[in-house]
């Protein structure tokens, strides 16, 4: 699954980083400190966060992530866009909690297995 | 400039040369709690941390509250009488849970950084559940509770508190960075390179000596350290030793820029 058809078939919405739509999504993971991130997330991840600080889109870089989710509705700030959309990394937003996507996403086939 | 073993061995130097500006090492403690955090003793009131204080051999401190400014003026007070410098000021919770400590010179731009802050802290406190909040004055009578959630996050990010701080005259520092909760570093996995702090703190549990060592995400950053007190006996239990003409404000911030022979000593 690609970043682009988990966002059409979940209803999320692009907030950043549409030109990183076709990345491959391998794994899941959730998590709001980002020093927790940096050291667990497994690589090629879509990951799910209420963190909108632009500092999510290093982690992201770090991890070689597929996408970031942003959950529970939240906006990514104005820096932050101008960074995912240089980096070409997809931040989503999702309307609903975390626990509600991760749940659908796992079911589908994502899991949360750490790297290799 | 008088010969290093005045300061070392704290011998005051002759009386002041009028136009001649002296340098001293002076105590901080920069991040002391009152009775008005809800996670903080009702013993620390502002006449007892000032005896405290004194008996810890501080020369200056500061007074951070989670997200209120409100017991700085009594502390401040009491501080006046008793010759322990006070800098009003807050330990402001960002929407990104990191902590920053906003000091101010006086206490009208603390109010308005207070202001600001109360604008975007949205809840109320529950006591039984948090502890109290008690607003005090300086005879440690107590004025008033306050009923907001002070223990909660505000919806402002690092970058605008950072902005705001400064905007009003203030230093902002990043609160014990070392810590994995609430620390800038465990928060956002990094310091925002751009981000215009004026120093950052690290606890108790490392030596102030090693932190550029331990933590070399601080860079080339100006590092203290002080105590997070909550309650009495953690007054001035570390202190950063400081290189200023008087202790004021104004030189703290001479100090943390290392301005004129100004700087952090330890």
């Amino acid at each position: 699954m690609i970043v682009k058809e988990l966002a059409e078939y979940y209803g999320l919405q692009v907030a950043a980083g549409a030109e990183g739509l076709d990345r491959e999504v391998r794994r899941g993971y959730c998590g709001d400190l980002l020093s927790d991130v940096m050291a667990n997330a497994p690589i090629g991840c879509v990951w799910l966060t209420v963190q909108g600080h632009q500092n999510i889109v290093a982690v992201a870089l770090l991890r070689e992530m597929a996408a970031v989710v942003l959950t529970g509705g939240r906006e990514p700030e104005s820096q932050t866009v101008a960074r995912a959309n240089a980096e070409r990394m997809p931040v989503l937003i999702w309307p609903h909690s975390a626990f509600e996507l991760a749940g659908k996403l796992y079911v589908a086939g994502v899991d949360g297995r750490p790297s290799d | 400039m008088w010969p290093a073993w005045t300061a070392a061995r704290r011998i005051d130097p002759p009386a002041a040369i009028p136009g001649v500006i002296v340098l001293k090492e002076f105590r901080a403690d920069l991040h002391i709690h009152t009775c008005l955090s809800p996670c903080a003793d009702w013993e620390m009131s502002p006449r007892r941390i000032i005896r405290r204080s004194r008996e810890s051999g501080l020369d200056l401190i500061a007074v951070c509250d989670h997200n209120s400014s409100e017991n700085s003026a009594a502390v401040a007070a009491e501080g006046q009488r008793a010759g322990i410098a006070v800098i009003p000021g807050l330990e402001i919770c960002s929407r990104e849970e990191v902590h920053l400590l906003a000091l101010f010179g006086g206490m009208d731009q603390a109010l308005a950084m207070q202001a600001l802050i109360y604008a975007h802290l949205p809840g109320e406190n529950r006591p039984e559940v948090f502890g109290d909040q008690i607003v005090a004055n300086d005879a440690d009578e107590v004025v008033a509770e306050n009923p907001r959630l002070l223990i909660g996050a505000t919806g402002l990010s690092v970058e605008q508190i950072v902005r705001d701080t400064h905007a009003m005259g203030g230093l902002c520092l990043a609160a014990h960075i070392d810590r994995p909760a609430n620390g800038i570093i465990g928060q956002l996995g990094f310091i925002p390179p751009r981000l215009a702090l004026d120093g950052l703190e690290v606890s108790a549990r490392i030596p102030l000596s090693r932190a550029h060592e331990i933590l070399p995400e601080a860079g080339s950053r100006p590092c203290l350290t002080s105590s997070d007190a909550h309650r009495l006996a953690d007054i001035g239990r570390v202190h950063t030793r400081m290189r200023m003409a008087e202790p004021t404000f104004e030189e703290l911030g001479r100090a943390l820029r290392g301005e004129d022979g100004r700087g952090i000593v330890n």
